[in-house]
């Protein structure tokens, strides 16, 4: 039983070493101790998403995770999803297709879509899929279609070519089929 | 022009590069709690600390310590910044205290004990009315408009049918994702800088001077990243800015005040409920003979911004319609609940509600299809307003109506629901049941809205927006504006209007942060004013700076390299480059505040939408299953932007209509934590479908008008048609709740 | 509002007995308190209230994990989490209900750190997880220093929050006998809003018509509708041996109303849960069998 808790975990590929209490959030750890503040905090109660952070894989609310119980764990925010200074093609998606606004909740909309597309692997997920992965992750300002056509988007780019290529007229089909429909401008 | 450019600010975003203020620390740094009161209204007896707690390093600060007025400046100055004696609403601000570990500033201020007598609140509509208590003037009545055309008494009584209706709407919050937030510091030359999560610099800039006793050059303020305002951050950052600026000026250190929701939420400025009484006449055939709208609003405890909202709300009151006798009362009432404020819309999304709901109804009882009702009566070129305003250009009522209804198969889908939900109570008599033993019907519903573009009346000739574009050392055009980049994509429309002008790319622009000391007084970021106002001064600006650097250069420009090159040897050569531009009033534009009479708006933007819904009959449960709307925004500037508007609108439409809900326990918000205060997950969105419709503005910007506010005001009431629809009830009253509708389901004999 | 989370201190055991001792040692001077997944505990800390100052963490304990079969029960560690139960192979054929009921639960990130184990323990009347364990007549391993006991899901909650636990036993696993063959399952939740929501009203249910077309088996549990999920048992004894019949659909609705005793609280009214639970169940009912909704 101890005030402050010595922890050992990864993060975005990079071992910490901290000592911090062991009640405090994850999500205080990673922006005041690991000074990442790509993390926001929305709400403190777990509703909104905007705190989402990989732990071993998994997407979780880092305000309702408390540190002692991310000792030893492989964490991924935000700042781990780009390689280097370019950006990941569901990141790029997003800056193009405006799938981010005010951008206070893209850190961990983007965080659960990278967790989706992990699970889909190559697969383009419907949109009604994509819904339900991201319905712990609110955003008051785009109406969720365009994050939704982003992540669409980015797994449709993301899909390995060689598949693709094999198979051309299946392929063309499921492209057809996953495509982001001609919703939105007409004059 | 019209092309989707990456937005200008989206990398910092997606990599979570972007700093918004709780991601700023400073040296030496406290944090800042606020003590609030737990009663609706009550005096102030006496304030205790208690003795067991360690005060030690805790700094605290009550309205003694105001070195200016004990005021938030805004139209009037009747709010205090802290309470001095008076309680007039629950969780109002009575004492600050700040120290440099959070918690212990938490601990503090739960630490205060604030004793009050406690005196007999105002909460409703109703009870201000009725004025048994008063807690402003006589009638509890802040303000009071009348808006007159023809005469309607008697268009009423020379109508085929008159037509009544009693609508409701009650408090939204924002719910903007980032709470308020503010960092203040003392400056070493006796100043105060103040950065932080707002809408409008220069409101907050205003504010400080006020309550500090300040010169405006002491005084700078600084927006930082702002995660969503709504309107939320018009008026409230002045409130929490000068609690940051008093402690930062009492302690000589900086702080910082941030919002956890709960707090967010449970003091914070709300949408104005609302009490509408509509009366139409009509000849049999549908047309409009006769208005009359009786509008009340709740303003909660001081006056803020209630005139403007009440003020819009009731010239969009009697909708876009043609209609020769119309009489509009407008009341906005003093109630002891934390005073409501802007929110997307401002008064329209209730007093459209309330009209749309009404036609829809007027359409059921006159056994008219909703789509031919406003067909025979919506606004054509040269119409006239209920102010009397000439509708000269750029009216879009008929093509957003004819689009969206083509778009969302309007007459196929009603028939088919209608045959769908006849179908559908056949097979449950005779014992089938749509999967999991449900009784689903379907429905669909139709609204048109309007929009007024900028200040009313004559309040963009008092704001005087000044707008400048400069030149960078390195030759590169550079936007002064105090509009900030709230999520819209202000920053990027702005250098794409002025690349156009210039002749140079977007990329090639940019975009000075909104710092009341480094850019000129443009004005707010609300009333859906930046893209048309601001950007239409930006473009003027453009226009000049081409005009002299193609002097200078005895030439044309070609291209963004040669713009560099010329620029570059303008300022070797002559020095610097500013262009300034400030708003001047259309010289057609004419409005008496007086008499109400005249153009209310440059122009007006529409809207109309088509919501597709699917009711659970044994619980009530609405399910929006497509959402269709065109809307006419003059002009494009980003199509990828806009489009983003609407669909963000009308899904905050969308929640308005079915989920969101304030509920109140004497005289508290109840319902202040995120897990019970309702907005649309990523799963209660339908799929949205936009079309832009452009219909020109000639004193817009490139045709430009505004789309800011227009999808919010057109959402909820084509929700009650559609529900209306599949189940033969309408609610007038939002939002529509299961509990609301299966009440009314109840009152209803039999159903389908 | 938020509690000094700096302040509490949290004991680390390095096996399940290690921590029945700590637990056991710590009554009667600060009870520690069990730290599961955190979902529920660290709303309440947010809102500023705090249950304890010290905290017992269960999160290390590997013998609190894991899905195993067990003479055709099926027995989930108290540490599973929802997302684990949503998608085990065995809970979605054997008990498909409590697997709509783990993909109700908030959202993926709480689905990934929400356990069962703690569901239970928070004994909340609206864990959506729990009608489902009461139709499945699941029962509670519960371990303390003083060995192991297994306690009845229809026994654990005595009152509002109330378990019928020991203050130093430890749920250790949850065991799911054997589905009734042949029953329909079904889970119905009412809430808020369509995802990521509290319920108003939530039903499981456990059906199956013998041969001769009457009902032999009828479990029905509410939650949301009381101060503890409950077996609706006058809407069972209605709906056993009956022929189903719009009547008698119309019979166990007027039971239920019976059982049930909802309140107007921060989310709905006792009217609409009155009226919703009714309808939810004849829902459930003509689900199970078109008949009951026939003359």
């Amino acid at each position: 039983m101890s005030a402050s808790v010595a922890l050992s975990l990864t993060v975005n590929g990079r071992r910490r070493r901290l000592r911090v209490p062991p009640m405090k959030r994850l999500l205080d750890v990673l922006r005041e101790d690991c000074g990442l503040t790509g993390t926001k905090e929305g709400c403190g109660e777990g509703e909104c998403g905007a705190c989402t952070v990989l732990m071993d894989g998994l997407a979780v609310n880092a305000c309702l995770v408390p540190a002692v119980q991310a000792d030893g764990a492989r964490i991924l925010t935000v700042e781990g999803l780009a390689k280097g200074p370019a950006l990941s093609v569901l990141q790029r998606a997003f800056v193009e297709r405006g799938g981010t606004q005010c951008g206070i909740c893209t850190p961990g909309i983007l965080v659960t879509a990278h967790a989706l597309l992990q699970r889909a692997k190559g697969r383009v997920p419907a949109a009604v899929e994509v819904r339900v992965a991201l319905a712990g992750n609110l955003c008051r300002c785009t109406g969720y279609q365009k994050i939704v056509d982003a992540v669409r988007a980015a797994a449709t780019a993301r899909k390995p070519r060689a598949a693709a290529r094999a198979r051309p007229p299946r392929a063309a089909a499921k492209a057809r089929r996953s495509a982001p429909r001609g919703r939105g401008v007409r004059r | 022009m019209g092309a989707d450019v990456p937005k200008r600010e989206g990398f910092e975003k997606v990599t979570g590069r972007a700093l918004y203020v709780d991601d700023l620390r400073l040296p030496g740094m406290l944090h800042g709690r606020t003590v609030r009161s737990t009663v609706a209204r009550g005096l102030v007896r006496r304030i205790e600390f208690d003795p067991a707690f360690d005060w030690n390093g805790v700094v605290i600060a009550d309205h003694k310590d105001i070195p200016g007025a004990n005021v938030v400046a805004h139209i009037l100055e009747d709010q205090p910044l802290l309470v001095a004696d008076e309680i007039r609403h629950a969780d109002q601000a009575i004492l600050l205290v700040a120290h440099a570990d959070p918690e212990r500033a938490e601990a503090a201020a739960r630490a205060v004990r604030v004793e009050v007598e406690p005196l007999e609140a105002v909460l409703t509509i109703e009870d201000a009315l009725a004025a048994q208590v008063r807690i402003h003037g006589e009638d509890n009545v802040f303000k009071e408009i009348r808006i007159a055309r023809g005469d309607a008494a008697a268009g009423m009584a020379g109508a085929d049918v008159v037509v009544r209706g009693v609508y409701r709407c009650g408090h939204q919050e924002q719910l903007y994702i980032e709470t308020n937030g503010m960092i203040a510091e003392r400056t070493p030359e006796g100043g105060i800088v103040v950065r932080g999560s707002l809408q409008c610099p220069y409101y907050v800039h205003h504010a400080l001077q006020r309550m500090l006793g300040l010169p405006p050059g002491k005084v700078r303020v600084i927006q930082t990243v702002t995660g969503g305002g709504f309107g939320g951050k018009e008026d409230y950052p002045s409130m929490i800015g000068g609690h940051a600026a008093l402690l930062a000026w009492k302690s000589g250190r900086p702080v910082k005040i941030v919002y956890d929701r709960l707090e967010d939420i449970a003091s914070t400025t709300k949408r104005h409920p609302a009490l509408i009484r509509v009366r139409t006449g009509l000849k049999r055939d549908g047309t409009l003979l006769a208005t009359d709208v009786d509008v009340v609003m709740d303003g909660g405890a001081y006056v803020t911004l209630s005139p403007v909202v009440l003020s819009r709300g009731a010239i969009h009151a009697a909708g876009p319609y043609r209609c020769p006798n119309v009489a509009i009362r407008a009341r906005c009432v003093a109630t002891n609940t934390p005073p409501n404020g802007a929110f997307r819309g401002f008064g329209v999304p209730q007093t459209v509600f309330a009209m749309e709901s009404h036609m829809n109804r007027v359409a059921a009882e006159l056994g008219l299809d909703p789509l031919e009702l406003r067909r025979r009566n919506a606004y054509v070129v040269g119409d006239v307003t209920p102010t009397g305003q000439t509708l000269r250009e750029s009216v879009g009522a008929h093509e957003v109506l004819e689009r969206t209804v083509a778009r969302a198969r309007w007459a196929g889908k009603r028939r088919r629901y209608e045959r769908e939900n006849a179908a559908a109570g056949r097979a449950e008599r005779a014992g089938r049941f749509a999967p999991g033993g449900r009784r689903l019907r379907r429905g669909i519903g139709l609204a048109l809205g309007w929009h007024g573009i900028g200040f009313t009346g004559s309040g963009e000739t008092m704001l005087q927006s000044l707008a400048a574009l400069d030149l960078t050392p390195d030759g590169r055009p550079r936007v002064l504006a105090a509009n900030t980049e709230i999520g819209q994509g202000a920053i990027t429309v702005f250098t794409q209007m002025v690349a156009e002008r210039l002749g140079v790319t977007p990329g090639l622009v940019l975009v000075e942060t909104p710092d009341t000391g480094l850019v000129p007084n443009s004005g707010p970021t609300v009333a859906s004013r930046t893209t048309m106002v601001v950007g239409g001064l930006l473009e003027k600006c453009a226009q000049g700076m081409r005009d002299r650097l193609e002097l200078f250069a005895e030439r044309p420009l070609e291209n963004s390299a040669d713009f560099q090159r010329v620029a570059k040897r303008f300022l070797a050569e002559r020095g610097l480059l500013r262009v300034e531009r400030r708003y001047q009033k259309p010289s057609h534009i004419e409005w008496d505040d007086a008499t109400y009479k005249g153009d209310a708006y440059g122009c007006f933007s529409y809207a109309a939408i088509a919501v597709e819904v699917e009711v659970d009959l044994d619980t009530g449960e609405v399910r929006v299953l497509r959402a269709t709307t065109a809307q006419d925004i003059g002009k494009a500037i980003h199509p990828v932007l806009a489009t983003g508007q609407i669909e963000g609108g009308t899904l905050q439409g969308l929640g308005f209509a079915l989920l969101e809900e304030v509920r109140w326990k004497d005289g508290r918000i109840w319902n202040h934590q995120l897990t019970n205060y309702i907005i649309p997950t990523a799963v209660d969105a339908p799929p949205l479908d936009v079309v832009i419709v452009e219909c020109p503005y000639s004193g817009g910007p490139f045709g430009a008008k505004g789309v800011g506010e227009l999808p919010m005001d057109v959402p909820a009431p084509a929700v009650v048609a559609a529900v209306a629809h599949a189940t033969g009830v309408r609610v007038d009253e939002l939002p529509v709740t299961p509990e609301r509708l299966l009440g009314a389901l109840a009152h209803r004999k039999g159903t389908r | 509002m938020r509690a000094a989370l700096s302040t509490l201190e949290v004991a680390r055991p390095r096996s399940l007995d290690h921590a029945l001792a700590l637990l056991h040692d710590s009554l009667g001077h600060g009870r520690l308190v069990p730290l599961a997944g955190g979902t529920d505990l660290f709303v309440s800390l947010n809102a500023g209230q705090v249950p304890g100052t010290r905290y017992l963490d269960l999160g290390s304990l590997r013998e609190l994990r894991g899905v195993r079969e067990r003479a055709g029960a099926l027995v989930l560690g108290a540490m599973t989490t929802f997302s684990e139960i949503r998608e085990h192979a065995l809970v979605r054929r054997r008990y498909p209900a409590l697997a709509a009921a783990a993909a109700e639960i908030g959202a993926w990130q709480i689905q990934n750190r929400g356990t069962l184990g703690g569901n239970i323990a928070n004994a909340s009347p609206a864990g959506d997880s729990l009608p489902v364990l009461m139709v499945l007549e699941a029962v509670v391993h519960a371990r303390s220093v003083r060995g192991a006991r297994e306690v009845p899901f229809s026994g654990l909650f005595r009152g509002y929050r109330d378990l019928a636990l020991e203050p130093d036993e430890l749920i250790t696993a949850v065991s799911l006998p054997a589905a009734p063959a042949r029953a329909q399952q079904f889970f119905r939740k009412v809430g808020t809003r369509r995802a990521q929501s509290i319920s108003k009203v939530v039903l499981a249910g456990l059906l199956r018509l013998g041969r001769d077309g009457r009902v032999d088996l009828a479990r029905v549990s509410l939650g949301s509708v009381a101060p503890v999920t409950l077996r609706a048992r006058r809407a069972e004894r209605v709906l056993l041996g009956a022929k189903p019949s719009a009547t008698a659909s119309a019979a166990a609705r007027a039971a239920l109303l019976e059982d049930i005793a909802p309140i107007d609280d921060i989310r709905s009214d006792r009217e609409y849960r009155l009226l919703v639970s009714g309808n939810v169940l004849e829902q459930f009912l003509r689900a199970a069998a078109p008949r009951f909704a026939r003359g």
